[in-house]
């Protein structure tokens, strides 16, 4: 009753009805892998509301002050107002200690988020024209994310991010020519200056904010006007999505999906400590946290800096010094190679055509190579930054630890890229995974081939078409099976007339016969892929079978 | 179905949420007596959780997934539009307004050229040119007694030869390029002289490595090397605080010392070179 009025006293003045309806019937794809985006999405809305909440408390300035309160250790102690702020927010504002944490997770969850969901949309091919310009605007945030990331992570001033802040310090000096320059308009002064923190609260509460929330906001308004990508499937083709209504599937769904990542991360902030200021104590310039690593994401720079060897150059009159390699060129090369990608695939492949169904990863060998190539290289790289842990681990001296990774980080990444390679190419025309693989598969992995763009599956069902109301026409499409229950697909949007809502269904299945004239040619093509689909979950279950045999076997002679 | 599976998923979501209402009442309770921290996360955990259970069973069972289609009109416009669509566009740039519009980027062009401007500001507001700055410390001002943390006089006594010692020049201990270190070594042992002369084994160096500027604070007496613990760059004291493993390219700086007839330190310079991470313009 109340929703009633509700609508119709805005519908009143603003015309509501139809743009609600056309956006509850947006249809979304139902793979999980979608859902990985939106991940990142309600990890950010966690970032911001516990964001909110620190901000309220804490005190960006590195004046000395002295602490007075519940932390005894540090009562009276004289620290900067930041580092001080940070521990009575921890200590003596309620919930204040939760909404750190949380916020610490958050951003690492964020930013994990984000580096899956652009693995996704890598492996898969999302990129491809015409979706280039989300993937440019994706690699942006991404790179927004680890800035606003290390941004929160120094402010507090604690000895472990001072480390931290005067490691990047040094790396944005090194740069050639306008190193000191750089170094100084960023941190305002030299390290450590009394400006940095001001200025990193600014940047990490509300510049680097603001553009991510239009980035997000633009990244979705694409989305919508492109469309959602699908996998190929039944009823897909080039030209259509399927899925579920936005409302209420999708909606339900979704809600219930922000709920459990909110309730994953304040369990995480409520159960699990991390970054604990008060331990590492006041950032003091001559003092330093052994061992010191850094949040996981800026780790591959920090693992790039141990592994590089002495290299400072002199050149015209100057000195370009080793951290520069790792610290500016690497991560610039990155993220230069991460913008240029979708053109270079299209450059590669003389590719010029529009992209709705996505790619099985395994029909692109190269893409698999390179993406499996990166990721190896970059998570050696990130296991490297510990390598002194390691070494006291494994007692063994730090430089042996340093060469076994630099050999390792050279030279796995191409085994694993070639690895790949091949791997793909035999899958390429198996039908299931790794245990159906036959020895013809393992046979044309060697053998050249080109590479299939994306094969839309041919449908081979039929369209319907029916009245829905006094002028409202809708139409199905339809794939029957002897002695099963039909496969439908109903048409989401609404159409004046049935000569509408046929063409619109030519349009999303662009020659299929319409209404009452079964083919049932294709019929049969479509029963067969069907059949062959449920036979490789028979093979997989049958393959982990015979393992888990062999396993226990093997097990119990052991004993 | 029969009538008891059909409501089972319904006494699931109404549990779910029920757990979610309890959850939010511990919050509020625990909040109200003290706000113990892992309560406080449990009970949004546990709350939020029952929310995103309740709505899972939902979806999965009381509204239907999948299902529908809607077709998709291509990504891009007719021609005869784009067409259209540019002429509109373009014509306010007709041949006679040519002028107009170039002026009009100009000026906008300048505006926006003396908004660059502040941004100098940013850079500092007072003091030298950066390299400058970078190249020279505060021991260079004058000379120092030498302190340490507590801004207590350091005497060559103190010295040993277990430990390294941090000393600052006194008034600056917060300063970032100034922190030093003073050790005790068997002058017999030298393979190259110290930078800056030593007073009967007592040598002083910049505390701060030149790899990336973290300070290097591992000592190890028998080898009489220093260990960065940021990415374990080694310095050699014995042999003029040259590097000798890891990555950091360049020896420790020294500090030229002396003592005065009580037994104090103090600094008759600055370092030997430019202390912490290289830069452009080093020296």
């Amino acid at each position: 009753m109340i929703t009633r009025r509700l609508i119709g006293v805005l519908d009143r003045r603003l015309r509501l009805a139809a743009p609600v309806k056309k956006a509850l019937d947006k249809v979304f794809p139902d793979h999980w892998s979608f859902m990985l985006g939106e991940i990142a999405l309600y990890s950010f809305a966690v970032l911001v509301l516990t964001g909110v909440f620190l901000a309220l408390f804490f005190d960006p300035s590195a004046s000395d002050t002295t602490y007075n309160g519940a932390f005894t250790p540090m009562n009276g102690e004289t620290t900067s107002t930041a580092y001080s702020s940070a521990l009575h927010l921890s200590f003596d504002v309620r919930a204040g200690l939760l909404m750190r944490q949380t916020h610490h997770w958050a951003a690492l969850i964020f930013v994990g988020a984000i580096v899956l969901h652009l693995c996704r949309i890598f492996f898969t091919g999302a990129y491809r024209r015409p979706r280039e310009i989300n993937w440019v605007i994706g690699v942006t945030m991404l790179m927004l994310a680890l800035l606003n990331g290390f941004t929160g992570y120094s402010m507090p001033d604690d000895q472990l991010s001072g480390i931290g802040l005067r490691i990047i310090y040094s790396a944005v000096q090194s740069i050639p020519v306008l190193g000191g320059d750089v170094a100084f308009l960023i941190f305002g002064g030299e390290f450590p200056a009394q400006q940095t923190i001001p200025r990193m609260f600014t940047a990490h509460v509300f510049i680097v904010p603001a553009i991510l929330t239009a980035l997000i906001g633009a990244h979705l308004v694409i989305l919508i006007r492109q469309k959602h990508s699908q996998f190929a499937g039944r009823g897909r083709t080039e030209h259509n999505v399927v899925g579920s209504r936005l409302w209420p599937a999708y909606t339900v769904r979704t809600i219930g999906l922000f709920s459990a990542v909110l309730a994953v991360l304040f369990a995480m902030g409520g159960l699990a400590q991390i970054n604990p200021v008060w331990i590492y104590g006041p950032f003091e310039p001559s003092q330093a946290t052994i061992p010191s690593q850094p949040d996981w994401y800026v780790a591959w720079g920090e693992g790039a800096l141990r592994l590089f060897p002495r290299a400072d150059i002199h050149v015209f009159g100057g000195l370009i010094p080793s951290p520069f390699f790792p610290g500016v060129v690497l991560g610039g090369v990155a993220f230069l190679a991460l913008y240029a990608w979708p053109f270079l695939d299209e450059w590669a492949r003389r590719d010029k055509y529009d992209h709705q169904i996505l790619d099985r990863p395994r029909d692109h060998p190269v893409r698999m190579a390179v993406g499996v190539g990166a990721l190896t290289f970059f998570g050696l790289l990130l296991l490297a930054a510990s390598d002194d842990v390691v070494a006291d681990w494994m007692q063994l001296p730090v430089n042996s630890v340093v060469w076994t990774y630099r050999v390792l980080v050279l030279a796995v990444p191409p085994m694993a890229a070639v690895i790949a390679f091949f791997l793909s190419r035999a899958l390429r025309d198996a039908q299931g995974g790794f245990s159906d693989l036959t020895r013809a598969n393992l046979k044309t992995m060697f053998r050249r081939r080109r590479d299939q763009t994306a094969q839309e599956s041919h449908p081979g069902g039929r369209i319907e078409t029916a009245r829905r109301a006094e002028d409202q026409w809708g139409w199905r499409y339809v794939e029957s099976f002897d002695g099963q229950d039909p496969y439908v697909l109903a048409s989401t949007n609404s159409y004046e007339s049935e000569r509408a809502a046929l063409s619109a269904a030519s349009l999303a299945y662009p020659g299929l016969p319409t209404r009452g004239s079964p083919s049932t040619g294709t019929d049969g093509e479509v029963r067969r892929v069907e059949h062959r689909s449920t036979d490789h979950r028979i093979t997989m279950a049958a393959g982990l079978a015979i393992v888990v045999a062999l396993a226990v076997n093997a097990i119990r002679r052991r004993l | 179905m029969s009538r008891e599976d059909e409501t089972r998923p319904e006494i699931a979501i109404v549990a779910s949420f029920g757990v979610t209402v309890a959850a939010a009442a511990v919050f509020a309770a625990t909040y109200a007596l003290g706000g113990q921290t892992q309560i406080l996360g449990a009970a949004l955990a546990v709350g939020f959780g029952g929310l995103a259970t309740g709505l899972t069973v939902w979806s999965r069972h009381l509204v239907q997934g999948g299902g529908y289609v809607e077709e998709h009109e291509g990504f891009a416009s007719a021609a005869s539009e784009v067409d259209e669509m540019t002429e509109r566009l373009t014509s306010i740039a007709h041949p006679h307004r040519r002028g107009l519009l170039g002026m009009l980027v100009v000026a906008c062009a300048s505006l926006g050229a003396a908004a660059v401007f502040p941004i100098r500001s940013l850079l500092q507001p007072r003091g030298d040119h950066p390299e400058r700055q970078l190249s020279r410390t505060v021991w260079a001002d004058r000379s120092f007694r030498l302190v340490d943390a507590g801004n207590r006089p350091v005497r060559i006594a103190d010295v040993g030869s277990e430990t390294v010692l941090t000393v600052f020049p006194e008034g600056h201990t917060d300063g970032g390029d100034v922190p030093a270190f003073l050790v005790r070594l068997d002058p017999a042992k030298f393979t190259a002289k110290p930078p800056a002369a030593d007073i009967d084994g007592v040598v002083a160096y910049s505390l701060l490595c030149t790899h990336a500027g973290c300070p290097v604070s591992l000592y190890e007496q028998t080898s009489g090397k220093m260990l960065c613990p940021c990415h374990q760059s080694v310095f050699d004291l014995l042999s003029a605080g040259r590097p000798v493993a890891g990555p950091a390219a360049r020896a420790l700086p020294g500090l030229p010392i002396a003592v005065d007839p009580s037994g104090f330190l103090y600094s008759t310079g600055d370092f030997t070179g430019p202390p912490g991470p290289g830069y452009w313009g080093r020296p």
